[in-house]
């Protein structure tokens, strides 16, 4: 978390400006602006309905914007094609939701290997980083299980896992503690954070639990689509 | 003070005698603990004193309650930047952030602003306390958490009562 304002770069890693977004009539985006450095973590909060995720996803490319720009390391996403989009989500995102979206059918270790498989890793290999995954989440032990046997708290840590073990420049967290009790949900936050500073990663933190921001080093409050930041933490 | 500045956003409409203020006060903000007489009369001096009210008129009769006070432009800055900066974040700070934001509803300022000012103050603190637990041996951490809890228990009622704006704009103004 917070004290790499020296080391935060000039440049953001990823920013967005003016963004819109409507599905059918209801409004979803109505202006937001947005940016992250390397190594920063940034709580996105406001109210349910308000556009956290829709900006999430836009910030992802999940979503494309009806207007506005996103720019990752310098890049437009809106100019890329839809291959090279989805290569950007595999190769250097990662993702955590509120309910892990663990692959059923898979065991925790592979789900956690999985995106050093796509990005074509050889099976060993990538099973030996997603172990030490595991371990670093404290859930060595359910490496064989899946996701179907194991507790929200433990899925949602192999889900940690997967998200860091490609070493992502960025990780979105959509309320990735909002299904665990408080103090599930306050481990997960330390290891993602921790593993987060380690390999300095940028994290964009959906979260409506005051407890769970306070791991961000500042926090942009989005109200009715438009985004508002507020500049209280001592970053900069 | 929290009582000199809210009978001084109460001169913000217009000028009152002394027992009109009281009146509004109470009525207002005084559900639990109404002010007593004793308590109008030496605020209203340290803000006379002050500069931010002055005498407006005085009814017949005498006697201070019938001092008709008006604020003053100095008393006017000191309002807007009571209600502009944010309250120290401590357990049972509600009577205090609730007041400034029906001030703000009845002197048509953003309420909202101010809400959004004390989010990031609680915030700034709750970092504070979770770097605080991080760092900490093991009962720093259950120190750190009550705190903790506390604050997000009062940003809850922040969010709620943001959410509730319209409603409470509503009920002041009528
Ligand atoms: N796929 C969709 N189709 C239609 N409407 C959508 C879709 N996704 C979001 N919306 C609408 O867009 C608005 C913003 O939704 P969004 O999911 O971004 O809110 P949120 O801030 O993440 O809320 P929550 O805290 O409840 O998760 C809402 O009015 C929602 O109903
Ligand atoms: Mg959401």
């Amino acid at each position: 978390m917070t004290g790499n304002a020296s080391t935060l770069e000039s440049e953001p890693v990823l920013s967005a400006t003016a963004l819109q977004k409507a599905y059918g009539a209801t409004p979803a985006l109505d202006g937001a602006d947005f940016e992250i450095h390397a190594g920063e973590t940034v709580a996105v909060m406001g109210p349910s309905g308000s556009g956290k995720s829709t900006l999430l996803h836009c910030l992802a490319g999940i979503v494309r914007p009806d207007a506005g720009v996103v720019r990752y390391r310098g890049q437009e996403l809106s100019a890329m094609g839809d291959a090279e989009r989805s290569a950007l989500r595999r190769e250097e995102f990662g993702f955590v939701f509120q309910f892990g979206q663990l692959v059923p059918e898979l065991t925790c270790l592979e789900n956690v290997a999985l995106p050093l498989r796509l990005a074509g890793a050889r099976r060993r290999d990538a099973e030996q980083r997603a172990a030490r995954w595991l371990e670093r989440l404290e859930v060595a032990e359910l490496g064989r299980k899946r996701p179907g046997e194991v507790s929200g708290g433990q899925g949602q840590r192999v889900a940690v896992a997967r998200a860091l073990v490609a070493e992502p420049r960025v990780v979105f967290a959509d309320e990735p503690t909002g299904a665990l009790d408080s103090l599930n949900g306050e481990r997960v936050m330390q290891l993602l954070s921790a593993a987060a500073r380690e390999t300095r990663a940028a994290v964009v933190l959906v979260t409506h639990e005051a407890r769970v921001a306070a791991y961000s080093d500042r926090e942009v409050v989005v109200r009715d689509g438009r985004t508002r930041t507020n500049v209280s933490a001592d970053v900069r | 003070m929290t009582i000199g500045h809210t009978l001084l956003g109460l001169l913000e409409s217009g000028p009152r005698h002394g027992y009109d203020l009281k009146r509004a006060f109470d009525e207002r903000f005084g559900h639990d603990r109404p002010l007593h007489y004793g308590q109008v009369y030496s605020t209203m001096a340290r803000l006379l004193k002050n500069g931010l009210v002055e005498v407006d008129g005085v009814e017949p009769g005498g006697g201070p309650e019938r001092k008709r006070y008006a604020i003053t432009d100095a008393g006017l800055t000191d309002v807007e930047q009571w209600l502009a900066s944010p309250e120290k974040p401590e357990p049972y700070l509600h009577n205090t952030l609730y007041t400034k934001v029906v001030l703000a509803l009845l002197t048509d300022r953003s309420a909202q602003n101010i809400l959004d000012t004390q989010r990031a103050e609680h915030l700034r603190l709750m970092r504070e306390l979770t770097r605080r637990k991080l760092d900490g041996d093991f009962a720093d951490q259950l120190i750190c958490d009550h705190a903790l809890f506390h604050l997000e228990a009062d940003l809850r009622w922040l969010e709620l009562t943001a959410a509730r704006l319209d409603q409470l704009r509503a009920e002041v103004t009528a």
